[in-house]
């Protein structure tokens, strides 16, 4: 039953990433032709020509796509044209940084958020609630490159504590994780809030409390618990929403991620690498999803699949 | 229950009532002050200062914020042209609020409907909705917007649409999410047992439980479509000079930020009181949607010591 469902599921995600592969490979193609860009102005008609044979440009568009759905077949996902090596091991090179990145901003973030969410929902209107409140919707409405900007301004330029960016020791990840997990935990902190209420009000609360439960069980125990699924499925969004946040963030600290691979390679029309790091986000994001959804069904067994 | 208290928050007699809600909040009475004047500027400011805003002064080039030698309209400074800053936040207000307002319309009614059928209905169409889905989700936005910006050139309308499809998935989730618990309530059963259509469950049942979150995701949304279109123009792909939004003003401040750090500041700045002014309204208004808290806003009186 559970094995079927993962395997109806992952036949749903290879065709999802076919077509999210085929999208790409078309919309890359349409943004230019990849020899004016690698050769030199006054190169020669012949040289481009042997430079697109080279690289199968010269074939029509849909055997260069057919041809590139063999290779994938395959596990061939072609040369990187920048580097001159395999396009799929760049993108892999890249993905522990900002796996590293994202995993660490992420965890703080949700645990932070589901301590002060529960504990702001627990007393609504209190001072603790109201200060929570304008916090997370400040982390929330903060643009992360600003925040970013303002960082490196304050604590890089004006204090000389943290580096302006780069990697390295441990003040390097400082700055990146703070202005990453900032949106998340803020969000987070609201639906957990949000939830939790409603939670609170429910008749299976006020049993708790005719029988005696101790408060803290009640919240963290039972309401907690019922107020996971939606926190669960706004944090594996917002664990897509990162990557965004990772372009941005690696952009400004220059960490070495695929968040910075990503927009490189685009501007420099390097489309295997292009096409490898979206296959390798992509396979990590359905990773998530579907765990999303045996968490899903392990928390709430109302749910059946 | 919920169709009495959406139409009585509706019926203009009770606008009043909204009114006398809001002045018991006094954190989202300054929102909604704030934002009532940001609309405003953004009406009327271009006619007022649209010329100063464009006028380059070479005298006044990085001039320094808080000084009123050159009148109030250089309060905020002036850039490395010479342009006021104080005079082009008002009128990049209307392109930042305009693009996110078309965006956010677009994606809620599309993406609401989508997640409706998904959530009530079965058939094959429901999966080719939620692969539809997973395909965008897959996709990092940013990613998707830079690639899409990048092939079809980036003026304004290109930059709705991508901002529209991009925020689309969670639209459709939620909706999907909120119906698949509700379908499973006693109520659709009744009424399906009375013999009403599914069109009429759905439409007339179900998704008036659904509107509140989908106009609260929308409100949050409205900050978040904002904050992406700051990025991507702070990227470069989003909107082109000679316009501009506060996102792009950013990116033009970024390169002087040891000399000048105010041409960067003040507009991030600006996109944050905005998009918290936002998200301050959106929680405020979903205490007053919902009959199991709106008497926090009624018996505050009582409840001030």
């Amino acid at each position: 039953m559970m094995l079927g469902y993962i395997g109806r599921r992952a036949y749903h995600s290879i065709i999802s990433l076919i077509g999210l592969l085929t999208l790409v490979f078309f919309l890359t193609r349409l943004t230019g032709d990849p020899s004016a860009l690698y050769l030199p102005l006054d190169s020669s008609v012949e040289a481009r020509e042997a430079f697109a044979r080279l690289n199968g440009l010269d074939q029509p568009i849909y055997m260069q796509f057919l041809h590139y759905l063999q290779n994938l077949l395959s596990l061939d996902f072609g040369q990187s044209l920048r580097q001159n090596r395999s396009a799929i091991e760049v993108a892999l090179e890249a993905f522990p940084a900002t796996l590293k990145l994202a995993v660490v901003a992420m965890t703080l973030a949700t645990a932070l958020a589901v301590i002060v969410g529960a504990l702001a929902a627990a007393r609504p209107g209190s001072t603790f609630d109201r200060i929570a409140g304008v916090v997370s919707l400040a982390g929330a409405s903060t643009p992360d490159f600003w925040i970013a900007i303002v960082g490196i301004l304050v604590f890089a330029v004006g204090l000389g504590l943290l580096p302006t960016s780069g990697t390295g020791s441990v003040l390097h990840w400082i700055m990146p994780i703070a202005v990453l997990m900032l949106r998340p935990f803020g969000l987070l902190v609201q639906v957990v809030r949000g939830t939790m209420i409603s939670a609170l009000a429910s008749p299976y609360i006020k049993t708790a409390h005719a029988k005696g439960m101790r408060r803290s069980k009640i919240i963290f125990g039972h309401a907690l618990r019922n107020s996971l699924l939606p926190v669960i499925t706004v944090a594996g969004d917002l664990a897509t929403g990162l990557i965004n946040g990772a372009v941005v963030v690696e952009t400004i600290y220059g960490w070495p991620g695929i968040g910075k691979l990503m927009i490189d390679s685009i501007i420099q029309r390097d489309f295997t690498v292009v096409q490898s790091t979206i296959l390798v986000t992509a396979v990590a994001i359905f990773v998530v999803n579907i765990a999303i959804d045996l968490v899903y069904v392990t928390l709430d067994p109302r749910i059946r699949y | 229950m919920t169709d009495v208290t959406l139409s009585s928050v509706k019926s203009s007699g009770n606008i009043r009532q909204l009114a006398i809600y809001l002045t018991r909040d006094k954190l989202a009475l300054c929102a909604a002050l704030f934002l009532i004047l940001v609309i405003a500027t953004m009406l009327l400011g271009p006619l007022l200062v649209g010329e100063v805003a464009g006028k380059l002064g070479l005298r006044q080039r990085n001039m320094p914020p808080f000084s009123l030698d050159n009148g109030l309209i250089y309060v905020l400074g002036a850039d490395t042209l010479g342009r006021p800053i104080l005079a082009r936040l008002i009128v990049g207000a209307q392109n930042t609020l305009g693009i996110a307002a078309a965006a956010v319309s677009c994606s809620m009614a599309a993406g609401g409907m989508l997640g409706l059928i998904a959530g009530y209905s079965e058939r094959w169409y429901s999966h080719v909705i939620l692969r539809l889905a997973d395909v965008i989700m897959s996709f990092p936005s940013l990613l998707l917007a830079l690639i899409v910006l990048y092939t079809l050139g980036p003026s304004i309308m290109n930059l709705v649409i991508v901002l529209a499809i991009t925020r689309m998935p969670i639209f459709i989730r939620t909706a999907r999410a909120e119906v698949l618990e509700l379908r499973e309530r006693m109520f659709v059963s009744a009424a399906r047992s009375m013999g009403a259509s599914s069109a009429r469950i759905l439409f007339r049942h179900i998704a008036p439980l659904v509107l509140p979150t989908l106009v609260t995701i929308a409100a949050i949304d409205f900050a978040t479509v904002i904050l992406a279109e700051s990025s991507l123009s702070f990227l470069g792909l989003g909107i082109q000079p000679p316009d501009f939004t506060w996102g792009a003003m950013v990116a033009n401040g970024r390169a002087y930020l040891a000399s000048a750090w105010w041409i960067a500041f003040w507009p991030g700045l600006a996109i944050l009181l905005t998009t918290l002014s936002l998200n301050i309204l959106a929680s405020w208004a979903r205490t007053v949607a919902d009959p199991l808290q709106r008497w926090r806003l009624q018996s505050l009186r009582k409840a001030v010591r």
